[in-house]
Protein backbone atom coordinates (compact mmCIF):
# COMPACT_ATOMS: atom_id res chain seq x y z
CA UNK A 1 0.00 0.00 0.00
CA UNK A 2 1.31 3.50 -1.08
CA UNK A 3 2.28 5.02 2.56
CA UNK A 4 1.58 8.46 1.28
CA UNK A 5 -1.38 7.99 0.00
CA UNK A 6 -4.56 10.51 1.57
CA UNK A 7 -6.31 7.16 2.16
CA UNK A 8 -3.51 5.64 4.12
CA UNK A 9 -2.84 8.33 6.38
CA UNK A 10 -6.70 8.67 6.91
CA UNK A 11 -7.07 5.10 8.05
CA UNK A 12 -3.49 5.08 10.14
CA UNK A 13 -4.52 7.99 12.08
CA UNK A 14 -8.02 6.87 12.77
CA UNK A 15 -6.81 3.78 14.35
CA UNK A 16 -4.26 5.44 16.22
CA UNK A 17 -6.63 8.07 17.89
CA UNK A 18 -9.15 5.40 18.85
CA UNK A 19 -6.38 2.94 20.26
CA UNK A 20 -5.15 6.00 22.19
CA UNK A 21 -8.50 6.75 23.25
CA UNK A 22 -9.43 3.37 24.34
CA UNK A 23 -6.14 3.22 26.67
CA UNK A 24 -6.84 6.27 28.14
CA UNK A 25 -10.23 5.88 28.79
CA UNK A 26 -9.11 2.39 30.21
CA UNK A 27 -6.41 4.09 32.87
CA UNK A 28 -9.08 6.78 33.83
CA UNK A 29 -11.21 4.22 34.83
CA UNK A 30 -9.13 1.73 36.56
CA UNK A 31 -7.60 4.47 38.88
CA UNK A 32 -10.73 6.48 38.88
CA UNK A 33 -11.80 5.12 42.77
CA UNK A 34 -8.17 5.86 43.84
CA UNK A 35 -8.33 9.69 42.66
CA UNK A 36 -11.51 10.47 43.89
CA UNK A 37 -10.27 8.71 47.25
CA UNK A 38 -7.50 10.68 47.21
CA UNK A 39 -9.37 14.43 46.90
CA UNK A 40 -11.52 13.38 49.70
CA UNK A 41 -9.10 12.38 52.14
CA UNK A 42 -7.17 16.24 50.90
CA UNK A 43 -10.47 17.65 51.71
CA UNK A 44 -10.86 16.03 55.00
CA UNK A 45 -7.32 17.08 56.19
CA UNK A 46 -8.02 20.23 55.45
CA UNK A 47 -11.38 20.58 57.22
CA UNK A 48 -9.86 19.49 59.80
CA UNK A 49 -6.99 21.94 59.75
CA UNK A 50 -9.83 24.48 60.15
CA UNK A 51 -9.81 23.37 63.68
CA UNK A 52 -6.16 22.72 64.66
CA UNK A 53 -6.15 19.22 63.58
CA UNK A 54 -2.98 17.97 61.54
CA UNK A 55 -3.81 14.73 59.71
CA UNK A 56 -1.61 12.81 57.45
CA UNK A 57 -3.07 10.59 54.34
CA UNK A 58 -3.11 7.35 56.39
CA UNK A 59 -5.46 9.11 59.45
CA UNK A 60 -7.74 11.45 57.77
CA UNK A 61 -10.58 9.21 57.62
CA UNK A 62 -10.41 8.34 60.93
CA UNK A 63 -10.25 11.84 62.50
CA UNK A 64 -12.47 12.82 60.23
CA UNK A 65 -14.81 10.78 61.38
CA UNK A 66 -14.23 11.37 65.02
CA UNK A 67 -14.39 14.71 64.84
CA UNK A 68 -17.06 15.81 62.38
CA UNK A 69 -20.69 14.88 63.83
CA UNK A 70 -22.73 16.42 61.23
CA UNK A 71 -22.66 17.56 57.91
CA UNK A 72 -25.68 19.41 55.89
CA UNK A 73 -26.90 21.61 53.39
CA UNK A 74 -28.48 24.83 54.16
CA UNK A 75 -30.08 27.72 51.87
CA UNK A 76 -29.33 31.51 52.27
CA UNK A 77 -32.17 31.82 55.22
CA UNK A 78 -31.09 28.98 57.32
CA UNK A 79 -33.27 26.22 56.19
CA UNK A 80 -31.99 23.10 55.31
CA UNK A 81 -31.73 21.38 52.36
CA UNK A 82 -30.28 18.20 52.61
CA UNK A 83 -29.30 16.51 55.42
CA UNK A 84 -27.36 13.34 54.31
CA UNK A 85 -23.50 13.39 55.00
CA UNK A 86 -22.03 12.51 51.82
CA UNK A 87 -24.71 14.64 49.59
CA UNK A 88 -23.55 17.48 51.97
CA UNK A 89 -19.72 16.45 51.45
CA UNK A 90 -19.73 16.24 47.44
CA UNK A 91 -20.84 19.47 47.30
CA UNK A 92 -18.66 21.46 45.02
CA UNK A 93 -17.85 24.73 45.96
CA UNK A 94 -16.38 26.46 43.66
CA UNK A 95 -19.67 26.32 41.42
CA UNK A 96 -21.73 27.49 44.09
CA UNK A 97 -20.15 30.63 45.05
CA UNK A 98 -20.77 31.81 41.55
CA UNK A 99 -24.44 31.18 41.67
CA UNK A 100 -26.73 33.79 43.31
CA UNK A 101 -26.85 33.87 47.05
CA UNK A 102 -30.44 32.94 47.20
CA UNK A 103 -29.78 29.86 45.06
CA UNK A 104 -26.31 28.60 46.74
CA UNK A 105 -26.45 25.50 48.62
CA UNK A 106 -24.31 25.78 51.64
CA UNK A 107 -22.34 23.20 53.30
CA UNK A 108 -21.79 23.49 56.93
CA UNK A 109 -19.69 20.84 59.16
CA UNK A 110 -20.61 20.46 62.84
CA UNK A 111 -17.07 19.20 64.19
CA UNK A 112 -16.77 18.69 68.05
CA UNK A 113 -13.32 19.68 69.59
CA UNK A 114 -12.63 19.12 72.72
CA UNK A 115 -16.31 19.02 73.92
CA UNK A 116 -17.42 22.29 72.20
CA UNK A 117 -19.17 22.65 69.20
CA UNK A 118 -17.57 24.62 65.93
CA UNK A 119 -18.90 25.61 62.47
CA UNK A 120 -16.75 25.30 59.60
CA UNK A 121 -17.78 26.62 56.91
CA UNK A 122 -15.92 26.43 53.44
CA UNK A 123 -14.87 29.69 51.64
CA UNK A 124 -13.80 29.73 48.18
CA UNK A 125 -12.76 32.65 45.86
CA UNK A 126 -9.78 34.58 43.61
CA UNK A 127 -6.11 34.86 44.34
CA UNK A 128 -3.69 36.23 41.96
CA UNK A 129 -3.44 33.55 39.48
CA UNK A 130 -5.85 31.19 40.10
CA UNK A 131 -8.44 30.28 43.22
CA UNK A 132 -7.87 30.32 46.27
CA UNK A 133 -10.18 28.61 49.16
CA UNK A 134 -10.31 27.25 52.86
CA UNK A 135 -12.38 26.65 55.72
CA UNK A 136 -13.67 28.76 58.90
CA UNK A 137 -14.26 27.16 61.64
CA UNK A 138 -16.42 29.72 64.02
CA UNK A 139 -17.31 28.79 68.22
CA UNK A 140 -20.82 28.10 69.26
CA UNK A 141 -21.62 31.15 69.05
CA UNK A 142 -21.97 31.47 65.30
CA UNK A 143 -19.44 34.52 65.64
CA UNK A 144 -15.97 34.60 66.50
CA UNK A 145 -13.25 32.20 64.61
CA UNK A 146 -12.04 29.20 66.39
CA UNK A 147 -9.07 29.06 63.76
CA UNK A 148 -9.01 28.95 59.74
CA UNK A 149 -7.18 27.57 57.05
CA UNK A 150 -6.22 28.22 53.54
CA UNK A 151 -5.13 26.74 50.43
CA UNK A 152 -4.59 27.96 47.01
CA UNK A 153 -3.39 26.65 43.44
CA UNK A 154 -0.60 28.59 42.42
CA UNK A 155 -0.27 31.60 44.38
CA UNK A 156 3.42 33.52 43.93
CA UNK A 157 6.04 31.11 46.84
CA UNK A 158 7.03 33.81 49.40
CA UNK A 159 4.05 36.28 48.91
CA UNK A 160 0.67 35.37 47.99
CA UNK A 161 1.07 31.59 48.75
CA UNK A 162 2.15 32.86 52.72
CA UNK A 163 -1.54 32.53 53.30
CA UNK A 164 -1.65 28.99 53.96
CA UNK A 165 1.09 29.32 56.55
CA UNK A 166 0.00 28.82 60.21
CA UNK A 167 1.46 32.19 60.98
CA UNK A 168 -0.68 34.02 57.96
CA UNK A 169 -3.99 32.23 59.51
CA UNK A 170 -3.19 32.34 63.49
CA UNK A 171 -4.23 35.84 62.88
CA UNK A 172 -7.82 34.99 62.30
CA UNK A 173 -8.38 33.19 65.66
CA UNK A 174 -10.67 34.73 68.09
CA UNK A 175 -11.24 37.33 65.58
CA UNK A 176 -15.39 38.12 64.78
CA UNK A 177 -17.30 37.92 61.74
CA UNK A 178 -20.06 40.26 63.49
CA UNK A 179 -20.49 43.68 65.03
CA UNK A 180 -22.90 44.68 67.04
CA UNK A 181 -25.03 41.93 65.35
CA UNK A 182 -24.45 42.81 62.15
CA UNK A 183 -22.24 40.80 59.76
CA UNK A 184 -18.84 42.18 59.12
CA UNK A 185 -16.51 39.82 57.93
CA UNK A 186 -13.05 40.05 58.96
CA UNK A 187 -10.86 42.56 57.00
CA UNK A 188 -7.27 42.18 55.77
CA UNK A 189 -5.88 45.59 55.82
CA UNK A 190 -2.03 46.89 56.11
CA UNK A 191 -0.27 45.40 58.02
CA UNK A 192 -0.35 48.18 61.45
CA UNK A 193 -3.89 50.00 59.94
CA UNK A 194 -6.58 49.04 61.34
CA UNK A 195 -10.03 48.66 59.32
CA UNK A 196 -13.06 50.87 60.31
CA UNK A 197 -16.35 48.97 62.35
CA UNK A 198 -15.05 45.24 62.08
CA UNK A 199 -12.61 42.82 62.81
CA UNK A 200 -9.07 42.74 60.64
CA UNK A 201 -6.07 40.60 60.30
CA UNK A 202 -2.45 42.35 59.05
CA UNK A 203 -2.35 41.77 54.71
CA UNK A 204 0.92 39.94 53.46
CA UNK A 205 2.98 42.55 52.07
CA UNK A 206 4.01 42.08 48.48
CA UNK A 207 0.34 39.64 48.29
CA UNK A 208 -1.85 42.45 47.87
CA UNK A 209 -4.20 40.96 45.15
CA UNK A 210 -4.05 37.85 47.38
CA UNK A 211 -4.66 39.95 50.09
CA UNK A 212 -7.35 41.55 48.88
CA UNK A 213 -8.86 38.24 46.89
CA UNK A 214 -8.90 36.46 50.44
CA UNK A 215 -10.96 39.31 52.09
CA UNK A 216 -13.79 39.32 49.78
CA UNK A 217 -13.75 35.47 49.51
CA UNK A 218 -14.79 35.88 53.35
CA UNK A 219 -16.85 38.67 52.66
CA UNK A 220 -18.98 36.51 49.84
CA UNK A 221 -19.12 32.77 50.86
CA UNK A 222 -19.42 33.59 54.64
CA UNK A 223 -22.15 36.03 54.27
CA UNK A 224 -24.39 33.91 52.58
CA UNK A 225 -24.56 31.93 55.59
CA UNK A 226 -25.84 35.43 57.56
CA UNK A 227 -29.40 34.20 58.34
CA UNK A 228 -27.69 31.23 59.51
CA UNK A 229 -25.12 32.60 61.70
CA UNK A 230 -27.71 35.43 63.36
CA UNK A 231 -30.54 32.58 64.01
CA UNK A 232 -30.35 31.12 67.48
CA UNK A 233 -32.24 27.89 66.31
CA UNK A 234 -29.14 25.15 66.21
CA UNK A 235 -31.12 22.94 68.66
CA UNK A 236 -33.77 22.42 66.15
CA UNK A 237 -31.33 22.19 63.44
CA UNK A 238 -29.86 19.65 65.82
CA UNK A 239 -33.17 17.39 66.49
CA UNK A 240 -33.81 17.35 62.46
CA UNK A 241 -30.81 15.23 62.17
CA UNK A 242 -30.98 13.07 64.61
CA UNK B 1 26.60 8.18 27.55
CA UNK B 2 27.06 11.31 25.76
CA UNK B 3 23.19 12.89 26.64
CA UNK B 4 24.65 12.74 30.15
CA UNK B 5 27.53 15.50 29.74
CA UNK B 6 28.21 16.50 26.76
CA UNK B 7 25.52 16.34 24.71
CA UNK B 8 23.16 17.48 27.80
CA UNK B 9 19.55 18.54 26.55
CA UNK B 10 19.53 21.34 28.53
CA UNK B 11 23.00 22.21 29.31
CA UNK B 12 23.82 21.96 26.13
CA UNK B 13 21.03 21.79 24.11
CA UNK B 14 19.21 24.78 25.98
CA UNK B 15 16.00 22.70 25.73
CA UNK B 16 13.32 22.29 28.18
CA UNK B 17 14.24 25.39 30.21
CA UNK B 18 10.63 26.38 30.96
CA UNK B 19 9.72 23.41 33.26
CA UNK B 20 13.43 23.64 34.74
CA UNK B 21 12.70 27.13 36.12
CA UNK B 22 8.59 26.14 37.42
CA UNK B 23 9.50 22.71 39.65
CA UNK B 24 12.75 23.61 40.78
CA UNK B 25 12.18 25.35 44.02
CA UNK B 26 12.79 21.78 46.44
CA UNK B 27 14.30 18.86 45.35
CA UNK B 28 11.34 16.57 45.88
CA UNK B 29 9.08 17.53 42.71
CA UNK B 30 11.83 17.98 40.64
CA UNK B 31 13.41 14.47 41.58
CA UNK B 32 9.66 13.26 40.40
CA UNK B 33 9.41 15.66 37.17
CA UNK B 34 12.82 14.07 36.28
CA UNK B 35 11.40 10.49 36.97
CA UNK B 36 8.17 11.56 35.08
CA UNK B 37 10.25 12.89 32.37
CA UNK B 38 12.85 10.00 32.19
CA UNK B 39 9.51 7.27 31.78
CA UNK B 40 7.76 9.15 29.02
CA UNK B 41 10.98 9.78 26.72
CA UNK B 42 12.10 6.30 27.28
CA UNK B 43 9.00 4.93 26.23
CA UNK B 44 7.62 7.34 23.76
CA UNK B 45 11.03 6.29 21.83
CA UNK B 46 10.33 2.97 21.96
CA UNK B 47 6.84 3.29 20.93
CA UNK B 48 7.75 6.04 17.48
CA UNK B 49 10.97 3.56 16.97
CA UNK B 50 8.25 0.36 16.63
CA UNK B 51 5.91 2.51 14.60
CA UNK B 52 8.43 4.52 12.59
CA UNK B 53 8.32 2.10 9.22
CA UNK B 54 4.51 2.53 9.42
CA UNK B 55 3.82 6.02 10.25
CA UNK B 56 3.17 8.36 6.97
CA UNK B 57 5.53 11.24 6.46
CA UNK B 58 3.50 14.21 6.48
CA UNK B 59 1.67 13.28 9.71
CA UNK B 60 4.94 11.75 11.95
CA UNK B 61 4.89 15.16 13.88
CA UNK B 62 0.98 14.70 14.67
CA UNK B 63 1.93 11.14 15.44
CA UNK B 64 5.12 11.98 17.75
CA UNK B 65 2.54 14.11 19.41
CA UNK B 66 -0.17 11.98 19.98
CA UNK B 67 2.07 9.45 21.35
CA UNK B 68 4.00 11.65 23.79
CA UNK B 69 0.51 13.06 24.99
CA UNK B 70 -1.22 9.42 25.95
CA UNK B 71 2.06 8.62 27.69
CA UNK B 72 2.07 12.40 29.89
CA UNK B 73 -1.38 11.67 30.84
CA UNK B 74 -0.86 8.35 32.13
CA UNK B 75 1.66 9.53 33.63
CA UNK B 76 -0.80 12.65 35.59
CA UNK B 77 -3.38 9.85 36.16
CA UNK B 78 -0.58 7.49 37.99
CA UNK B 79 0.66 9.94 39.94
CA UNK B 80 -2.78 11.20 40.78
CA UNK B 81 -3.74 8.12 42.09
CA UNK B 82 -0.73 7.17 44.11
CA UNK B 83 1.77 10.17 44.95
CA UNK B 84 -1.47 12.76 45.21
CA UNK B 85 0.31 15.50 46.88
CA UNK B 86 2.89 15.03 44.39
CA UNK B 87 0.72 15.78 41.98
CA UNK B 88 -1.48 18.54 43.35
CA UNK B 89 2.25 20.02 43.58
CA UNK B 90 2.83 19.30 39.73
CA UNK B 91 -0.25 19.63 38.52
CA UNK B 92 0.15 21.80 35.46
CA UNK B 93 4.12 20.64 34.87
CA UNK B 94 2.76 17.29 34.29
CA UNK B 95 1.00 18.20 31.17
CA UNK B 96 3.70 20.77 29.91
CA UNK B 97 5.88 17.94 29.32
CA UNK B 98 3.98 17.33 26.38
CA UNK B 99 5.55 20.74 25.46
CA UNK B 100 8.79 19.90 26.39
CA UNK B 101 11.73 20.33 23.97
CA UNK B 102 13.80 17.29 24.73
CA UNK B 103 10.95 14.73 24.19
CA UNK B 104 9.73 16.13 20.49
CA UNK B 105 13.38 16.40 19.47
CA UNK B 106 14.68 12.74 20.52
CA UNK B 107 11.81 11.40 18.49
CA UNK B 108 12.45 13.20 15.17
CA UNK B 109 15.75 12.88 15.62
CA UNK B 110 16.47 9.13 17.06
CA UNK B 111 13.34 7.21 17.46
CA UNK B 112 12.77 7.62 13.73
CA UNK B 113 15.86 6.59 12.65
CA UNK B 114 17.28 3.75 14.80
CA UNK B 115 15.78 0.45 16.43
CA UNK B 116 13.53 0.07 19.72
CA UNK B 117 16.25 -0.56 21.98
CA UNK B 118 18.68 1.74 21.16
CA UNK B 119 15.83 4.47 21.35
CA UNK B 120 15.08 3.06 24.78
CA UNK B 121 18.42 3.65 25.96
CA UNK B 122 18.23 7.37 23.78
CA UNK B 123 15.20 8.05 26.21
CA UNK B 124 16.55 7.04 29.22
CA UNK B 125 20.02 8.66 28.68
CA UNK B 126 18.25 12.21 27.51
CA UNK B 127 15.57 12.10 30.21
CA UNK B 128 18.82 11.64 33.44
CA UNK B 129 20.96 14.25 31.55
CA UNK B 130 17.21 16.76 32.19
CA UNK B 131 17.04 14.96 35.77
CA UNK B 132 20.59 15.53 37.05
CA UNK B 133 20.15 19.26 35.94
CA UNK B 134 17.19 19.59 37.50
CA UNK B 135 18.51 18.09 40.85
CA UNK B 136 21.23 20.12 41.01
CA UNK B 137 19.44 23.43 40.30
CA UNK B 138 16.74 22.21 42.73
CA UNK B 139 19.22 21.17 45.20
CA UNK B 140 20.82 24.94 45.39
CA UNK B 141 17.42 26.62 45.13
CA UNK B 142 16.14 24.90 48.09
CA UNK B 143 19.03 24.98 50.34
CA UNK B 144 19.90 28.70 49.96
CA UNK B 145 16.33 29.58 49.57
CA UNK B 146 14.68 27.39 52.35
CA UNK B 147 17.52 25.87 54.03
CA UNK B 148 16.07 22.45 54.04
CA UNK B 149 16.86 19.72 51.61
CA UNK B 150 14.03 16.95 50.39
CA UNK B 151 11.78 19.17 53.30
CA UNK B 152 14.56 18.61 56.28
CA UNK B 153 16.32 21.04 57.57
CA UNK B 154 19.78 21.23 56.89
CA UNK B 155 21.08 24.63 57.97
CA UNK B 156 20.98 24.79 61.73
CA UNK B 157 19.62 27.23 63.82
CA UNK B 158 22.46 28.17 65.41
CA UNK B 159 23.45 29.95 62.22
CA UNK B 160 20.12 31.40 61.86
CA UNK B 161 20.75 32.52 65.51
CA UNK B 162 23.73 34.10 64.58
CA UNK B 163 21.99 36.79 61.44
CA UNK B 164 21.68 33.89 59.04
CA UNK B 165 18.86 34.14 56.78
CA UNK B 166 16.92 32.52 53.69
CA UNK B 167 17.58 34.02 50.97
CA UNK B 168 14.08 34.55 49.47
CA UNK B 169 14.94 35.65 45.44
CA UNK B 170 16.11 31.92 45.47
CA UNK B 171 12.64 30.60 45.53
CA UNK B 172 11.63 32.72 42.76
CA UNK B 173 11.77 31.20 39.10
CA UNK B 174 14.45 33.95 37.54
CA UNK B 175 16.66 32.39 40.15
CA UNK B 176 16.01 29.21 38.36
CA UNK B 177 17.58 30.93 34.79
CA UNK B 178 20.90 31.98 36.85
CA UNK B 179 21.31 28.88 38.51
CA UNK B 180 21.01 26.95 35.30
CA UNK B 181 23.70 29.91 33.61
CA UNK B 182 25.87 29.01 36.34
CA UNK B 183 25.68 25.23 35.57
CA UNK B 184 26.19 26.74 32.15
CA UNK B 185 29.05 27.93 33.33
CA UNK B 186 30.94 25.62 35.22
CA UNK B 187 30.19 22.79 32.99
CA UNK B 188 32.13 24.86 29.68
CA UNK B 189 34.65 25.80 31.79
CA UNK B 190 35.44 22.04 32.16
CA UNK B 191 34.80 20.89 28.42
CA UNK B 192 36.39 23.33 26.72
CA UNK B 193 35.63 21.99 23.04
CA UNK B 194 32.20 23.37 23.55
CA UNK B 195 32.91 26.51 24.21
CA UNK B 196 32.12 28.53 20.62
CA UNK B 197 35.14 30.21 19.10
Amino acid sequence: MNKNSNLYTFIYSSVMVILVAAALAFTNGALKERQTKNGDIDKMSQILRSVKIEANASNAERLYNETIQNVYLIDHTGAILESDPRAAFAVDIAKEVGKDVSERKLPVYEAQVDGARKFILPVYGAGLWGPIWGYIALNEDKKTVFAASFSHQGETPGLGAEIATPAFQQQFEGKSMFRENAFTSIAVVKSGHKADGKDAVDAISGGTITSQGLEAMLLNSIGAYNTFLTSNSTESNQHENQ
Amino acid sequence: MKPLSKGNPVLVLVLGICSALAVTAQVKPALVMGISVVVVTAFANVIVSLLRNSIPNRIRIIVQLVVVAALVIIVEQVLKAFAYEMWKQLSVFIGLIITNCILMGRLEAFALGNKPFESFIDGIANGLGYAIVLFIVAFFRELLGSGTLFGYQVIPQALYDAGYSNNGLMILPPMALIVVACIIWVHRAINKDLQEK
